[in-house]
């Protein structure tokens, strides 16, 4: 190997120049039979749906047959009376969980990689609501929260707090299926954490605890702009499941009560329930450039200042 | 990219769905005729309640056992939005069973029958079909279907016992009705059941006072249809909306009305616990199930309008049977429609699931013991003066989201003024796929 490395033969080397010139013409070392299989599944599944829902978004649909009629379902989606409480409310639910889950995870994380006893066990326990079906989820909490039999309130008035109607009280409903979303989800956000943390050389603690900081000042000094990439990572990725969020609340109060925690993805989901095909696969052009638009610079934003740092 | 997916996803499914329905049919169908010989095997595609397939499995042996050389299998589809997608799709693959049952009325209109079905206008056994169902499987001249299952009501049922212990008589005015509901309230008893959990339960006020419409304005449904008549503007019909905010307001709901589900509702009502319940009577068949004891103690009225010389019924009217064109046995899927239109038909209903309501097949009587609420029910069915199809059934315009309207309308989230303006406009998405002229 080190001899070969050191003096290479002169057919290898002349082999290795062929080689690279055929790289940089972009001629790949695989033959093109060899992409074919992929490159149906890729055609078949990705790209011909993805151009057939930009074509139907432009027609009225009823699976069977369709009508051309240009911007009409744009149009007709923007007046959509729910879709303004919709967009609102998807705004405000992608905030609230990415917010929450950098906060918790963030802590969860600093507790995780303490010295604390069952540590192993107790990093499984916070990631085990992540590996839950999300129906299941909203089901169970469904009961727990049920304003008068449900053992949420039954516990608060236990204390002497009368809790909130959580999923029935329109001003509850999506900051309680927010919640649950959180406590969801913040398992995965605890996980990339431990993982940023972890991988912060031990010497600049060692070296500020020399020079007298307390835990404090290492925390906002040292750990949180060090975690940064685990921070890019758990906002971009909250902010997408926040954006397109739709089975939890699916599964908790169907967008009730009457429209009160409608998201984008919900109001999208009803029109095609009503058989309005067109119409909802013009919704979801929508969403999809929607969450392009705020997804595509964020992550450029935040991982600029990756590099620059 | 995952959200531009997501809809394409959702159309394989349907497709993936489909294919294997269709497969499974097919085998269905090669598996009779293979059978060989004079025998043949047809299929019947119904929905999955317990209700139907009871009374499918019956008629299905009680008609092998009329006519022995044609063996009837029951296949079940969902209900709901997915039931409606797999009839969508097995009618325009080709791939639909001998015969299918589906909703009339609007619904109907939505598969398109001129082009999918077999017209059954002119066959002797339509002369049993009564003429007020008629109307509701008819596209452009032709009939297409017969009933299946029984007429019913949208209306309120109530706890007689409650009404007995206060001394009440049954309202036949909006305001005899509010009063009646405060002096139960004072007696400690929820006046008025509401499962806004279950959120189609809560449109009964709007849908099962349309009789009230139709009696103060006849011509609604026929300018509803054309896009001259609006819920907000029709002093009529705005009604049911202001009746639900009057109602919330005054505080008669159960105190769980938010929270509770159409089967705990039907439990408040069994027990007394609370009194009024605005629902379908298709209600009945599971009020007999899960508290037969107590079925005797519900009644029905009608949703009291204005006016108590003109109280009458909404009323529900049955699916069809149609027999799609992809079919291969004609002969046998008319043979088996016409038993269904039959006294033999009803005979077997009534023998696997009991009556809930009036046949709409001439010549079949309700034994004698039907639960009080459908004896409440029959002068009603017998006097067409006191009774009117549900608007679904008279017009093919029917928003989607009606049910979350109500459910604010009683929540105090939203005015009754704004409700009916907002249902106007969900109303036409449904009118401009539909293509309905006056709507584009």
């Amino acid at each position: 190997m080190t001899l070969k490395t050191a003096a290479p033969a002169p057919a290898a080397v002349a082999r290795r120049a062929e080689h690279q010139a055929r790289r940089r013409k972009g001629k790949s070392p695989y033959p093109y039979w060899f992409y074919l299989p992929a490159a149906v599944v890729y055609t078949a599944l990705f790209l011909v749906p993805t151009f057939a829902s930009f074509f139907f978004s432009f027609t009225r649909w009823t699976l069977t047959d369709f009508t051309f009629i240009g911007l009409d379902n744009f149009v007709q989606f923007f007046q959509e009376p729910a879709l303004l409480k919709g967009l609102t409310n998807t705004f405000i639910y992608g905030a609230v969980t990415s917010t929450l889950k950098v906060a918790l995870g963030m802590l969860l994380a600093v507790l995780l990689t303490s010295r604390i006893i069952a540590r192993g066990y107790l990093r499984s326990v916070i990631f085990f609501p992540v590996l839950l079906s999300s129906i299941g989820v909203g089901i169970v909490f469904t009961v727990l929260m049920d304003p008068s039999k449900g053992m949420i309130n039954e516990a608060l008035a236990a204390v002497g707090i009368e809790g909130p109607a959580w999923l029935v009280d329109p001003a509850w409903a999506l900051l309680s299926v927010a919640m649950v979303d959180v406590w969801k989800g913040v398992g995965l956000a605890t996980v990339i954490y431990i993982a940023g943390i972890v991988s912060i050389p031990q010497e600049y603690f060692e070296a500020a605890k020399m020079d007298g900081a307390s835990s404090v000042k290492c925390f906002f000094n040292i750990t949180l702009p060090l975690a940064r990439p685990a921070t890019a990572t758990v906002i971009i990725l909250s902010l997408i499941g926040g954006l397109r969020s739709f089975d939890l609340i699916w599964a908790m109060t169907k967008g009730g009560p009457g429209f009160t925690s409608d998201v984008i993805a919900s109001v999208i989901f009803k029109q095609y329930q009503a058989g309005f095909y067109g119409l909802s696969t013009a919704g979801n052009v929508v969403l999809f450039l929607i969450v392009t638009a705020i997804i595509l610079p964020l992550s450029m934003f935040l991982n600029r200042k990756e590099v620059e740092q | 990219m995952t959200t531009s997916r997501r809809r394409p996803w959702g159309s394989l499914t349907v497709g993936v769905t489909a294919l294997a329905v269709a497969l499974t049919g097919c085998a269905g169908g090669s598996g009779g005729s293979a059978g060989g010989g004079e025998s043949k095997t047809i299929t019947w595609l119904v929905d999955n309640t317990e209700n139907t397939v009871t009374y499918a499995e019956q008629i299905a042996k009680d008609f092998n056992a009329a006519n022995p050389n044609i063996t009837v299998e029951v296949e079940t589809r969902p209900q709901g939005g997915e039931g409606d997608n797999i009839v969508k799709t097995r009618l325009s693959t080709g791939d639909m069973a001998d015969l299918f049952s589906y909703n009339s009325g609007s619904l109907f209109h939505q598969i398109s029958p001129e082009q999918n079905l077999v017209p059954v206008t002119s066959e002797p056994y339509m002369a049993n079909v009564s003429e007020s169902f008629k109307p509701v499987v008819t596209a452009g001249k032709e009939v297409y279907g017969v009933p299946v299952g029984t007429g019913n009501a949208g209306a309120v049922l109530y706890n007689k016992k409650v009404y007995e212990k206060l001394g009440l008589s049954v309202p036949k005015t909006w305001s005899e009705f509010m009063a009646n509901s405060r002096k139960i309230k004072d007696a400690g008893i929820a006046p008025i059941i509401q499962t806004y959990q279950t959120t189609w339960t809560s449109q009964l006020f709007v849908l099962g006072d349309f009789a009230n419409v139709a009696a103060a304005s006849p011509g609604f449904a026929t300018d509803y249809t054309a896009n001259k008549a609006k819920y907000a503007t029709d002093s009529a019909a705005i009604k049911g909306f202001e009746h639900q905010e009057e109602a919330a307001k005054a505080g008669l709901f159960n105190e769980d009305f938010a929270s509770a589900t159409y089967a705990q509702g039907l439990e408040k009502l069994a027990n007394g616990e609370g009194a009024q319940y605005p629902i379908l009577s298709f209600a009945l068949p599971e009020i007999k199930v899960t508290f037969p004891d107590k079925l005797n103690d519900i009644g029905l009225f009608p949703l009291p309008g204005e006016d108590a010389s003109k109280n009458a019924l909404t009323v529900w009217l049955p699916g069809g049977v149609y027999i799609p064109k992809s079919t291969k046995n004609l002969e046998e899927a008319k043979k088996f429609q016409a038993f269904i239109a039959s006294k033999a038909g009803c005979d077997s209903q009534t023998k696997a699931v009991g009556a809930n309501g009036p046949y709409l097949v001439k010549g079949c009587d309700l034994p004698a013991d039907v639960p009080t609420a459908v004896k409440d029910m029959l002068p009603y069915f017998e006097d067409e003066s006191r009774n009117s199809p549900a608007l679904e059934y008279l017009s093919p315009v029917k928003g989607p989201a009606l049910e979350q309207i109500t459910v604010e309308v009683g929540s105090g989230i939203r005015s009754a003024k704004d409700a009916a303006a907002l249902y106007d406009e969900d109303v036409t998405k449904q009118a401009k796929q539909l293509n309905l002229p006056g709507w584009n």
